[in-house]
């Protein structure tokens, strides 16, 4: 108790005109960082080492093999080329030839981002309407919601296996569209079904863990905000518009980041799936396949592009997006926790309005 | 459980150190060098640590039992891998970039050894380690050596054969052109032609060259070096493309690995079906197998005569950083030994690398195919040997892949590929 009372004493007095007072003197602030001391270690292990070390690495050449001795020999240093090898196409001092990774570069590139924006686009309209259903009360709500959450709860791998059975030829999605008269589909190797087939894989699997965010968001919009919306005589339609979905956005917009950089990352679904088949090779089996070919400083460049590349779109979703999955200030905190005891009956539609139009500006 | 293992691993890894640091301090003074570890252990005897991808017949612990009871001081361990090839390759590396003791004797894809040996991970099998390979079919000893030396033991073999329906097809196709003239029977019984493995994958590398080489074209030369840009060889995919286009080749055959196909063969749909010596007893035995005694295998055709099949298998080598490497090649003289390998057939139908194991009276009896696999191993061609071979073969898999769909002409496909192979290994 006088700890706290002295140490607010403290910082008022050396510091009064800037920002609020944390609470904090310099023993206390020693000793808190000697608590989390250990975390940062462990963190600078794991986080940073690794990622410090793959970019120092993607400046130096990989092995060669010295011709004399048919043996491998250390390559060292490589300035940039093993960035223009991806970035630029560059194999040496020829352009990349098909068939080689290099060439696959862009065509991984934008593969990546189209599965990126079809299944986190078509996760968000289904997870939405999964959380919505799971949000009401009814009548065997336990068991709905268990079943949305199976998917989900399937490894990555198995779900992988699960679809090449049922996308091989003889399988039973061919089957299927053989009834409604559609002929079979090359599911693993058709350039656009092979597309299609990750996309269904992976809503399938991650609109279950959309559907959970949305719904915990769901949860702490208070009910006395839809009763007034109701003696309005809203619609349903402007109930969800103006009431819900602007309630939902933070939680949505956290949910959307999560998905959106599993996505840029995606290995395990298309590795096993169509293994790259009708163009599906993603950013990340790519690295994978350097590797394997023994270029592991070439593999470090490219995981530091796509590092960068998660880096950028993270960043621009919580600078712009509204993802705040860090934590504001207080200030702007107090705001919504005022929002419904301040919005009684007819007021409440309008800081929500208001709210919406913000962000549609 | 897997705490004791880690422990016990840490030990030998700890113990290896400690005893290479002795080595190297007894010797002191010496050039040592890159070849240190190679050297180091060569007349060492103790126990091994026989590492190889999964055991899925049970022929490893049998065999592990019978070198134990004959050496109880240098016992083997076997460690069994996974069953997929890559993680296998991975662990492999992982090991050796570690410089770890933990593996003796390794077993090696045919594809890997020269990566492997021009890594310096390999003990080469010569002077004191020589390893003696009369008998042995000469494609199998070929895929072994890099740099004209001799860095494995082949321990077993693989070669494609062609399997037929005899029910339907009286003699089989020696000729491409025969084979094709067939496949008006296979539209008659409502059934597809004939299929390989034509999926972006290695068996699609093993196809594609098939079909390339069965042309007169060469993928690399003597000396290693891509000479795949020739007119035989954009001959070899035209075919393959044409006869996709027209149907010969189903259109499901670019998703077919060796099991889909096995399972197209299996139910009656295919008439011919390219795939390795494994299929034979699983189409006889399997109860769902709807073509049980209605099938027979043949060389695989070409274009005059009998074709060239991929050449398979896997290869045992000594580690660079094994300790015991004298027992080391002894078990290696054990696992090609002719009753091992006559075992080996006998209880998991792996090909043997001896040739006069396909002419014992008994087995043939047995396992009718073995003369045609002798065949089909004799005339085999090995895929290209380099240490590049990863990005050769992913360069053969994206370019044939592209051709056979019509997404490229032939002639751009072998140009790209010849392109993509130098720029692998520049």
């Amino acid at each position: 108790m006088s700890a706290v009372a002295q140490s607010t004493q403290g910082s008022t007095k050396k510091s009064p005109p800037t920002k609020k007072p944390k609470g904090l003197n310099d023993a206390q602030r020693r000793q808190g960082l000697l608590l989390v001391l250990p975390t940062l270690a462990f963190l600078a292990a794991v986080i940073l080492y690794p990622l410090v070390r793959a970019v120092f690495d993607s400046f130096k050449k990989d092995e060669g093999l010295d011709p004399a001795t048919g043996l491998f020999v250390q390559g060292g240093s490589a300035g940039v080329s093993n960035y223009t090898h991806w970035l630029l196409q560059q194999c040496g001092n020829v352009d990349c030839p098909p068939g080689t990774l290099g060439a696959q570069f862009y065509s991984a590139f934008w593969v990546t981002l189209f599965f990126t924006v079809v299944s986190v686009v078509v996760e968000i309209g289904l997870g939405m309407w999964f959380a919505m259903i799971m949000n009401r009360d009814f009548k065997g709500r336990g068991l709905v919601r268990a079943a949305i959450l199976v998917p989900w709860a399937i490894p990555t791998a198995v779900t992988a296996k699960l679809w090449f059975f049922i996308f091989a030829f003889d399988g039973i999605a061919n089957k299927l569209l053989g009834f409604v008269g559609i002929p079979a589909q090359l599911w693993t190797s058709d350039p656009t079904a092979a597309k299609f087939a990750i996309i269904i894989a992976d809503v399938w699997k991650t609109t279950p863990f959309m559907a959970l965010l949305i719904l915990a968001g769901l949860q702490l919009i208070p009910g006395d905000v839809y009763e007034a919306a109701q003696i309005d005589g809203a619609t349903k339609w402007q109930t969800f518009v103006r009431i819900t979905l602007p309630l939902v956005k933070v939680p949505l917009m956290v949910a959307v980041l999560f998905r959106t950089l599993d996505v840029l990352r995606i290995y395990d679904l298309p590795a096993i799936l169509t293994n790259g088949g009708g163009g599906t090779t993603s950013l990340s089996m790519l690295v994978i396949d350097q590797i394997r070919q023994g270029g592991f400083n070439n593999a470090s460049a490219l995981s530091t592009i796509i590092f960068l590349l998660i880096a950028i779109v993270a960043f621009l979703f919580i600078r712009f997006g509204g993802a705040d999955v860090i934590q504001r200030p207080p200030t702007s905190k107090k705001k919504d926790d005022d929002a419904p005891t301040r919005g009684q009956a007819a007021q409440v539609g309008n800081p929500v309005a208001a709210n919406a139009t913000s962000t549609g500006a | 459980m897997a705490l004791r293992m880690n422990k016990r691993h840490t030990f030998t890894v700890l113990a290896g150190a400690v005893s290479v640091a002795l080595v190297a301090a007894a010797c002191g003074g010496g050039g040592g060098g890159g070849n240190a570890a190679a050297s180091s252990g060569a007349d060492a005897r103790g126990p091994i640590t026989y590492v190889q991808g999964k055991d899925n017949s049970n022929l490893l612990a049998p065999q592990a039992a019978r070198w134990n009871a004959a050496h109880p001081t240098e016992k083997v361990t076997i460690k069994e891998q996974s069953d997929q090839a890559d993680q296998q390759h991975d662990d492999l590396v992982q090991n050796f970039q570690a410089k770890s003791t933990a593996y003796d004797v390794v077993s090696v894809d045919v594809v890997w050894t020269a990566e492997f040996a021009a890594k310096g991970w390999l003990t080469p099998l010569k002077d004191k380690f020589a390893l003696p390979t009369t008998g042995f079919l000469a494609p199998t000893v070929k895929a072994a050596t890099y740099n004209n030396t001799l860095y494995a033991a082949p321990t077993s073999s693989d070669g494609a054969m062609l399997y037929y329906r005899s029910d339907l097809v009286k003699t089989p196709p020696k000729t491409f052109d025969e084979m094709w003239s067939m496949c008006s029977i296979a539209k008659q019984n409502g059934m597809d032609c004939y299929a390989g493995q034509f999926a972006k994958y290695e068996g699609g590398t093993c196809n594609a060259t098939e079909w390339m080489n069965a042309y007169g074209a060469k993928v690399v030369d003597d000396a290693g070096k891509p000479t795949v840009d020739s007119p035989e060889a954009a001959a070899g995919l035209k075919a393959l493309a044409d006869h996709y286009k027209n149907g010969d080749i189903p259109k499901q055959a670019i998703t077919y690995q060796e099991e889909q196909s096995r399972a197209a063969f299996q139910d009656g749909k295919l008439l011919f079906l390219r795939n390795w010596p494994y299929v034979y007893n699983l189409a006889s035995t399997d109860a769902s197998s709807k073509v049980k005694g209605k099938f027979a295998v043949a060389p695989l055709p070409g274009v005059d005569g009998p074709g060239t099949s991929t050449l398979g298998g896997h290869m045992a080598a000594i580690s660079a950083f094994s300790k015991n490497k004298a027992t080391a090649l002894d078990f290696l003289k054990f696992l090609t030994s002719p009753e091992e390998q006559k075992t080996n057939m006998e209880k998991g139908s792996l090909a043997p690398v001896i040739e006069s194991i396909y002419t014992d009276q008994a087995l043939v009896a047995k396992y009718p195919y073995l003369p045609t696999l002798k065949e089909s191993i004799s005339n085999a061609v090995s895929r290209p040997v380099t240490p590049f071979y990863p990005a050769v073969s992913k360069a053969i898999q994206e370019n044939f892949y592209a051709a056979i769909q019509g997404q490229k002409t032939p002639e751009a496909a072998v140009k790209d590929m010849q392109a993509a192979m130098q720029a692998a290994s520049g």
